[in-house]
């Protein structure tokens, strides 16, 4: 009888269980010379980074004869918050001595309606060259294309006159729109690539329920897009806040952009370099752009992949 | 070819539509009756689905007129034509729920609240989408989307249905359970309905009549027996039926007052073929199906020959076996239980009464 069992081959399963091999997740060794590679590169390329940020904030804390020393590497022996308050409130370009403040306001009702208006403008373009296949679609898109190419040079002085003409030279509204129409090419391109994208079903069920070309864009195209809105608002915010061209050609001393009134503070000739107040200044130029990053870079990234992945 | 219809729900006169130079459908002619399910077939690009969007008016034709419940909407938006659609991709609005999905084109018409209501409620209840009306269509299975978009359809209170594919996005199983449901749903609602797809199973089981469609003309309008049965062309014959129905390519020969198909040596007496009009002798295209072929049935039938089997294919319900005949490749469906072997040397007979003949030039049905 046992004779018998002893000789039944067993079944191949069996065979496959009891020999001992690899099995379950394969083991990750941390400190492989792989990991070593790409993170030891990454850090280091972190760091190159990094280091110019490093020695701006270490000497905005500084005073000036802790600067004098020349170590532009060292921490503050003695953190002072004085570079900082008279970046912004103090230091003075050409007649005005308030600072970047005046600058940042500026700056804010320039950029704030320049973003409202240009994307508020292009979205409806895009949604309109990709949904409605107008007469002529293809080649305003393309007029609108090359309008990207043009070098913002030639069309300066033109615009000068424009706006002397129309009255507007010189004011907050007259660089909103310059901004606004400076923004169209490649914000059109963002909205229509993105609305191209969306199946194409969708808003034809839209039309055979009734809406039309406003109801269609307000009520089934907007709620689908929260990401390329980002993704433009990201574009332009920064874009506008970091002009400085078409702020200094469009605008008077009083209503000078951040970015030219931080240049003026910069570039004064005049009097003691002050160093620690330019790294404060620059610095909180800088950090309006930096924190819209910082809060939306997830959506960004998300927006700016929006087309490769199905909804 | 066309039938004249009293009242037709839906009718397509002298339809054009160009692009550019290039012609999608020429001179479509087309009278669906009341109530009547129409199936739209053929393979991709024969404008079926173009077609389907120039009766939603989603696609402005080039000429021609478009009548439905005998209004002339050839230039009305398509939410005035009395129509409900629904996709293939069931085109849900994805930040809807389901509710607001359906309510949606009411809601745009600007309906009173309880109207919305008492429609949703009706249509829910007879898709069985009650459960599911506060979701999201992000949360729903294929099955139910698509239920849902039939429901947005169904809650615009109208008279012709239009359905662009509903089923290619879904699973064999679904499918045919769909397929069932919307033959119950034509039933019960009495509606007029033109469906559109490349499935012919989808085509013979739900139509009432299919028009087979073939570079934006239609090949055939007819019963789908009439269709299976007798195509009026090679086209309409090979895309019907699968496994597909068999060619032999040979000559018409007249012999003796009757007349012969000849292929190779072989001889194929007619006398029980209805010819359409009086046949000419010349080249011509032999066609059977493979299960109008009896196999290994003793004698008896008007044709019969000896054949020797290449490859046996097993489908389960049954089996198709590929024979030579003739030189030319012959496929036999038999039941499962009297598969043969490979390289058997088989008898098979038929009777032509059940083949069609074409000609081999136009590929018209002789």
């Amino acid at each position: 009888m046992s004779d018998q069992a002893v000789s039944l081959p067993l079944p191949p399963a069996t065979i496959g269980r009891e020999a001992s091999g690899p099995s379950g997740p394969k083991p990750r060794h941390r400190f492989s010379r792989r990991n070593i590679f790409l993170y030891g590169t990454l850090i280091v390329v972190a760091l190159y980074y990094l280091l110019p940020l490093y020695v701006m904030v270490v000497t905005s804390l500084k005073g000036m004869p802790e600067i004098r020393l020349g170590n532009i590497f060292s921490p503050p022996l003695e953190i002072t918050f004085e570079p900082w308050v008279k970046a912004w409130s103090k230091a003075c370009t050409g007649l005005n001595c308030d600072g970047l403040s005046r600058g940042f306001w500026n700056s804010v009702r320039i950029t704030v309606p320049s973003v409202i208006l240009s994307i508020a403008i292009a979205s409806v373009n895009g949604y309109a060259l990709a949904n409605w296949r107008f007469k002529g679609a293809d080649t305003f898109f393309v007029i609108l294309i090359v309008g990207a190419f043009i070098p913002y040079q030639v069309m300066i002085y033109p615009i000068v006159i424009i706006l002397r003409e129309i009255g507007l030279y010189g004011s907050l509204s007259g660089l909103v729109i310059v901004h606004s129409i400076f923004g169209m090419p490649i914000l059109t391109l963002l909205f229509r690539n993105y609305f191209s994208s969306m199946p194409e079903e969708l808003f034809r069920a839209a039309r055979v329920d009734g809406a039309g070309f406003w109801g269609i864009y307000l009520r089934i195209m907007l709620p689908m897009s929260l990401p390329i809105f980002v993704v433009a608002v990201i574009l332009q915010v920064t874009g506008i806040w970091n002009d400085f061209l078409f702020g200094v050609v469009y605008t008077r001393p009083d209503t000078y952009p951040m970015t030219v009134q931080l240049n003026n503070i910069v570039n004064s000739v005049q009097g003691v370099k002050e160093y620690n107040v330019n790294m404060a200044a620059t610095i909180l130029t800088g950090l309006v752009p930096l924190i819209v990053y910082f809060l939306s870079g997830k959506l960004f990234v998300r927006g700016i992949a929006a087309g490769a992945v199905k909804g | 070819m066309m039938t004249a219809i009293a009242n037709p729900s839906v009718s397509i006169q002298d339809l054009s539509l160009n692009f550019g130079a290039i012609s999608v459908l020429e001179t479509l002619n087309l009278d669906v009756a009341e109530g009547e399910f129409i199936v739209l077939l053929g393979p991709s690009g024969c404008g079926k689905s173009t077609l389907l969007n120039c009766i939603a008016g989603l696609l402005d034709i080039s000429e021609g007129r478009i009548f439905i419940k005998g209004k002339n909407v050839t230039w009305e938006e398509p939410k005035d034509r009395g129509i409900g659609m629904v996709f293939q991709s069931y085109a849900l609005y994805p930040q809807m729920t389901v509710e607001r999905n359906l309510s949606f084109g009411l809601r745009v018409a600007g309906l009173p609240k309880e109207e919305i209501a008492k429609r949703i409620a009706r249509a829910s209840e007879i898709l069985q989408i009650e459960p599911l009306l506060q979701r999201k269509p992000a949360a729903l299975s294929g099955g139910q989307r698509q239920r849902v978009a039939i429901g947005r359809a169904l809650v615009r209170d109208v008279d012709v249905f239009l359905f662009d594919e509903p089923l290619s996005n879904l699973d064999a199983k679904l499918r045919s359970e769909l397929r069932v449901e919307i033959k119950l749903l034509h039933r019960k609602l009495e509606n007029t309905m033109i469906y559109v797809t490349h499935d012919q199973i989808e085509a013979m089981t739900l139509a009432d009549r299919i028009a087979v469609m073939k570079g934006g003309v239609i090949q055939q309008l007819d019963a789908p027996q009439t269709i299976y049965n007798r195509p009026v062309n090679r086209f309409v014959a090979g895309f019907l039926g699968s496994p597909a129905m068999n060619f032999l390519e040979g000559r018409l020969v007249k012999d003796g007052g009757n007349w012969y198909f000849a292929v190779e040596d072989a001889r194929i007496p007619l006398s029980t073929y209805t010819f359409e009009k009086e046949p000419t002798p010349g080249p011509a295209v032999f066609g059977i199906r493979p299960e109008h072929v009896a196999f290994n049935s003793g004698a008896g039938w008007p044709f019969a020959a000896t054949a020797s089997v290449e490859v046996v294919e097993p489908m389960g319900s049954d089996t198709l076996v590929w024979l030579k005949l003739g030189g030319q490749n012959f496929t036999v469906r038999v039941t499962s239980e009297r598969t043969p072997n490979n390289a058997d040397t088989v008898s098979i007979g038929f009777d032509p009464m059940r083949a069609s003949l074409f000609d081999a030039k136009t590929g018209n049905r002789l």
